[in-house]
């Protein structure tokens, strides 16, 4: 057998499938997350990053396909091991069947997940490519190159409470996914031994919450005004001077009028 | 009826290995054209079925369980023993050899108990091969514990699970034979008559017990390992569904059946609590070693012991063997705990009863060491019953766990109907009278490993008809229609008792009349007894359901319609042999002390029946015991 | 006491089956599951009706034989024991008790409350053993195996084959009973030459029989009554990668 039949024909082979995207996909969130904490240092560190990211070109495209494709591979595994599930348990269920010890996140997993797709969907629609309800996209002079001003995105697109609501809830879901998904990932791979389960198991929750946590402050913080719209494109259409006796802004307001 | 037990001559060490030099072999290209049916998938059964299918001939193996690895193998306990002389205490091949022959109370076959001392050690090497994971020392290397009284420690043990272990490697490797096609495997499919023709067993009849469908199976020969009778008594420590009907069915076409009246009965059980009981589980005798036995002195006294002062205790095996005390042997100690319950001092709700008492022992020992030793019993103890032993004795009743009887066979295992081979339990050979702890599963594997391979090509080997039997013989023909008559009979009857009624009914007969000690004028009204309730059985029983589908209560009735032709036997057994040995106790054979008084002038034999239809009186036939190599002794436990 | 029992009952597998009730009076507390069944079965035998059937025989919490979902778990309430070592006084007098066969794609009824578990055979025969011809055997202390090893490969072959596993997963998988009998000999040293081939046999052997996935719930061990650790279930998923690379590797090799 060889391993790709033995990856995609084997229930054993799709977990590893299913654990192995999850991997990459908890890795990308991971990584998503540190570079959107960038959030609370200066506005250039965020733009700069997001800079570079949209500099990459092609290699952007091959990443994006591949994540596409970890999340692509992640639902089909998901659902091709459901529709097993249900034929081996059968037309007929039990009348009466208790929950011994599955975790609710475990129980919970395919609502999880597939709200969690909607989310991401409507995530990229919303700040990637701006067709819903994304926030005005304001450029700003990075280093002499007019770049988009991700900061004052981000900062915008939280200030909308059922926004910031629907991620908090969206994140929160995540989370709950990644809590069985993480500790699940180690068993399915068989990474998960006597010796190390404890370990893992206390690993696992701590990146769930860490992750949670990351997640709520940059929520929280724009929507609070922790962070504000530092962009003076954006408070010149506002209306304001971003520094008392700011000669671009009082340029530009004129203009508007 | 010829009972010749083909034992081969010269010295007792060499006995084997020149039988096997001696036996013809079959070509390894003809292996396949011989069919084999074994009937059972126990240790014996499926031990056979892999090894002879490894061997290359085509062998089906019949069970009427779900899978082979429920056979009732799987609940011994305690160990299995081999003279591996591992633990350098002096144990051998002869050790094991004679403490077999003594424990038997010298009523088995010297050459057959050497052979079976002599293969003990390669069992241990198959199964540690096939990855049972028996105990073992830090160091990796095997470990063993004493065990039934052995001055050496020979005993081989996977926690208390040793049967289920052992079973499951041979199950493992009768699994690989049937992946690889050379075995057959006919599960829930109960044997319920044997086909004979010419005077030669070629073939069986099943039942399916999912569909109720009856077939017509056909071999070169037919090898049983079905198991004990135990369950002639009904409550006992054997599997709801261990029955004797395959054996019983191979009497009653021609197989002499051996000694039925040696029936072992295991003194730490836990006693019935009501006449709802299904089964009756063993502690294991280990709890002796701490425990003291006690009775009430007073009749009908129903204090709790905690109220029972000192002095109104009666210690009755120390009282009466000083120097063994509460070890003394299974059959002693059964005894001495009927006698205390028949005499009104019994303890319990049923009075069916005596203390196991740890108290002295928590004492001297505390409580934590007791739980360490036993541990793992108390809980099972408490499980069962709801009490703590630590606070309260425990309750024990002597209950039947193993029959050394069986059908007889030669040293091939070869019944005296040709091309019937019987292991395990199920033949009578190797434990005499009594049985040693830890040497059920030494024989069960001996025979399916190590004997019966060597044993079958000669007979096969002799065959001049080329080809098994056509299954459209007359004799097939006629056992079929006698197997669906009698399913009939059964269905059609419409009476008005339950199958289990009639099976607690005789349970309770053989108890009282046939069980730890037994009288003259107690078995010969068994004897007029069971007659009776087996014409009431076939009168009245009332079997629901369908022959057609699963119908656990046709299954049950063919069973204990069989069960009530085998108490009557067990009972002429007893009644005939006129001494006490072994698991046999006749009351009128005794010393003074209470012994058991053995005697060799004139029952130093094997005693086989033979079947001679009906309501007709079965008829004994002998075979002498002659032994070259050791001497009689009488056992003394003062 | 007295219960009320709700029982499946199914005249085969082709025909559909029902709930039916009954009840079960005077019952001792310590009587086990199984002797209340029998009472239960001898009112109806009397009553001219067809018994229960059920599959039962050790009683001794060793065959696995028995395999009823009672209460919605498999073995009746009490963690760590089979059916037949449920007592009664583990329910409260008027209880009503709910009792259903195993459901699985892979154990189809055959009647009442008795299921066929032949699946798990088909298991064993694709890869449960270790290849030794009967007497080739080397001496048994030939091959020493630390203590630690053996008592491990001891917890998984506690393993009674009752099916319990697949009745309480929520996916039928017989991941459990497979990572316990192929854990047990990948454990030991004897296992290790057809250690790759027996995972993969008896993986592919699990799948064709029709059970489902495994998504790490635990429920299995949860229900199982010899307590066997969802760590071997570990353990397989480990020895499955490792065969199935160490075989694309091995097929490329020479």
């Amino acid at each position: 057998m060889n391993i790709l039949n033995a990856l995609f024909k084997t229930s054993l082979g799709k977990k590893v499938i299913m654990a192995i995207t999850g991997l990459v996909l908890v890795g990308f969130v991971i990584g998503h997350l540190v570079g959107n904490l960038q959030i609370f240092s200066p506005p250039e560190k965020i733009n700069a990053y997001a800079h570079l990211l949209q500099s990459l070109g092609p290699v952007l495209w091959v990443i994006r396909a591949f994540l596409l494709l970890m999340v692509g591979l992640h639902i089909w595994s998901a659902i091709a091991l459901v529709l097993e599930n249900k034929a081996a348990r059968g037309a007929k269920g039990y009348a009466n069947q208790k929950t011994l010890r599955a975790s609710f996140a475990s129980r919970t997993m395919k609502w999880s997940g597939l709200i969690v797709l909607a989310f991401i969907i409507y995530h990229i629609l919303h700040f990637t490519t701006k067709q819903a309800y994304g926030p005005e996209l304001f450029m700003v002079n990075l280093d002499g190159e007019m770049v988009p001003d991700v900061h004052t995105m981000m900062v915008l697109g939280f200030q909308d409470p059922l926004v910031s609501i629907f991620y908090l809830v969206a994140i929160g879901l995540l989370t709950l996914h990644l809590s069985h998904g993480l500790s699940s990932m180690f068993q399915s791979l068989g990474l998960r031994t006597r010796a190390w389960a404890g370990c893992l198991n206390k690993v696992s929750l701590a990146v769930c919450i860490l992750y949670f946590l990351g997640n709520a402050a940059i929520v929280g913080a724009c929507f609070s005004g922790f962070v504000k719209v530092q962009n003076e494109n954006f408070q010149a259409s506002s209306g304001e001077l971003c520094t008392p006796n700011c000669q671009v802004c009082e340029t530009r307001l004129a203009s508007n009028n | 009826m010829k009972l010749d037990s083909k034992i081969p001559s010269g010295p007792l060490e060499g006995k084997w290995e020149k039988h096997i030099m001696e036996g013809k072999l079959v070509n390894p290209a003809n292996k396949r054209k011989y069919d084999i049916i074994i009937v059972g998938s126990g240790l014996a059964g499926s031990s056979a079925a892999a090894t002879l299918g490894e061997l290359g001939y085509k062998v089906k193996c019949f069970t009427f369980h779900d899978s082979p690895r429920r056979a009732h193998s799987i609940a011994a306990q305690g160990g299995i023993n081999a003279a591996k002389n591992y633990q350098n205490d002096g144990d051998s091949v002869y050790r094991l050899f004679y403490d077999t022959i003594k424990g038997g109370d010298f009523r088995s076959r010297e050459a057959n108990v050497y052979r079976l001392a002599q293969v003990s050690a390669n069992i241990i090497d198959q199964c540690a091969a096939q990855g049972v994971p028996f105990a073992r020392e830090y160091g990796g290397l095997l470990a063993n514990r004493s065990f039934g009284g052995a001055q050496v420690s020979r005993t081989f043990y996977a926690r208390g699970q040793t049967g289920q272990q052992l079973l499951l490697g041979a199950y493992s490797a009768l699994s690989r034979q049937v992946g690889l096609g050379t075995v057959e495997l006919c599960a829930n499919e109960e044997m319920l008559e044997l086909v004979v023709v010419d005077g030669h067993a070629k073939g069986i009849i099943t039942r399916n017990l999912n569909t109720g469908e009856i077939s017509r199976h056909s071999a070169h020969a037919v090898v049983l390992g079905t198991g004990g009778y135990g369950n002639v008594f009904n409550l006992s420590t054997y599997a709801r569904q261990s029955n004797v009907t395959a054996a019983w069915r191979a009497h009653r076409k021609g197989a002499a059946f051996a000694n039925p009246c040696y029936t072992q009965i295991h003194p730490t059980c836990i006693p019935v609590s009501g006449d709802y009981q299904s089964k009756l589980t063993l502690m294991s005798e280990s709890l002796r070693n701490d425990g003291r036995i006690w009775a009430p002195k007073k009749k009908g006294d129903k204090r709790p012991p905690s109220q029972i002062p000192e002095e109104e205790r009666d210690y009755y095996l120390e009282r009466k063997y000083p120097s063994f005390g509460n070890l003394a042997p299974r059959d002693i100690s059964s005894r001495a705990a009927k006698e205390a319950c028949d005499d009104g001092r019994g303890v319990g709700e049923t009075g069916l009863g005596v203390y196991l008492d740890f108290s002295d022992a928590i004492k001297r020992l505390g409580a934590d060491t007791i739980k360490e030793r036993y541990g793992n019993l108390f809980d099972i103890y408490k499980e069962i019953t709801d009490e703590s032993a630590y606070e309260v004795p425990m309750r024990i009743y002597p209950a039947v766990h193993y029959t050394m009887g069986g059908l007889w066979v030669d040293y091939n295992l070869m019944s005296n109907l040709e091309g019937l081979f019987v292991m395990g339990e199920a033949n009578f050979s190797d434990h005499g009278a009594n049985r040693l702890g830890a040497s059920a599963l030494m024989q069960g594997l001996a025979d399916g490993y190590f004997v019966l391979p060597y044993t079958i090509p000669h007979y096969l080997a002799n065959l001049t008809a080329s080809s098994a039997p056509s299954t459209d013989d007359q004799e097939f023909v006629k056992a079929e229609e006698a197997v669906k008559e009698r399913t009939e009979k059964l269905l059609g009857n419409k009476g008005s008792k339950s199958v289990k009624s009639f099976h607690k009914r005789l349970g309770n007969i053989m108890w009282d009349h046939c069980g730890m000690a037994r009288t003259k004028e107690k078995l010969e009204e068994a004897i007029k007894l069971i007659p009776e309730l087996r014409k009431e059985f076939w009168a009245d029983v009332r079997v629901p359901g369908e022959g057609k589908e699963l119908n656990q209560s046709l299954e049950s009735a063919g069973r204990v319609a069989d069960f009530l032709e085998l108490g009557e036997l067990m009972c002429r057994d007893a009644l005939a042999r006129e001494e006490s040995c072994g698991g046999h106790f006749r009351e009128e054979h005794q010393y003074e002390d209470g012994e058991a008084k053995r005697d060799d002038e004139n029952f130093a034999h094997v005693a086989a029946w033979e079947y001679k239809g009906e309501d007709q009186e079965p008829v004994r036939h002998t075979e002498e015991l002659v032994y070259e190599s050791v001497k009689f002794a009488t056992r003394s436990y003062k | 006491m007295n219960v009320k029992l709700r029982v499946w009952r199914q005249k085969n597998s082709e025909t559909e089956g029902r709930f039916e009730n009954y009840e079960a009076k005077n019952l001792n507390p310590n009587m086990s599951f199984l002797e209340m069944m029998d009472v239960v079965n001898e009112d109806l035998t009397d009553a001219g009706e067809e018994p229960i059937a059920f599959a039962h025989d050790c009683r001794e919490g060793i065959c696995g034989t028995c395999s009823c979902m009672i209460d919605g778990k498999p073995h009746g309430p009490e963690h760590g024991v089979a059916t037949c070592q449920t007592y009664m006084r583990s329910f409260k007098d008027g209880d009503t008790i709910t009792v259903e066969p195993f459901r699985a794609t892979a154990f189809p009824i055959v009647k009442d409350l008795v299921t066929d578990r032949a699946a798990f055979d088909k298991i064993q025969q694709a890869g449960g053993f270790i290849t030794v011809r009967t007497g080739a055997a080397p001496d048994a202390n030939s091959i020493p195996i630390g203590k630690e090893i053996a008592d491990l490969a001891m917890d998984a072959a506690a393993c009674i084959g009752c099916g319990a596993c697949v009745a309480a997963c929520k996916n039928a998988s017989a991941m459990l009973f497979v990572s316990a009998k192929a854990g047990q000999l990948n454990l030991l040293p004897q296992g290790q030459p057809e250690k790759d081939r027996r995972v993969l046999s008896m993986v592919a052997a699990m799948d064709e029989a029709g059970f489902g996935n495994c998504t790490n719930q635990y429920e299995c061990s949860a229900a199982c009554p010899k307590m066997i650790s969802e760590e071997f279930i570990s353990k397989l998923n480990r020895d499955f990668v490792g065969a199935t690379v160490r075989n694309a590797v091995k097929a490329k090799a020479l």
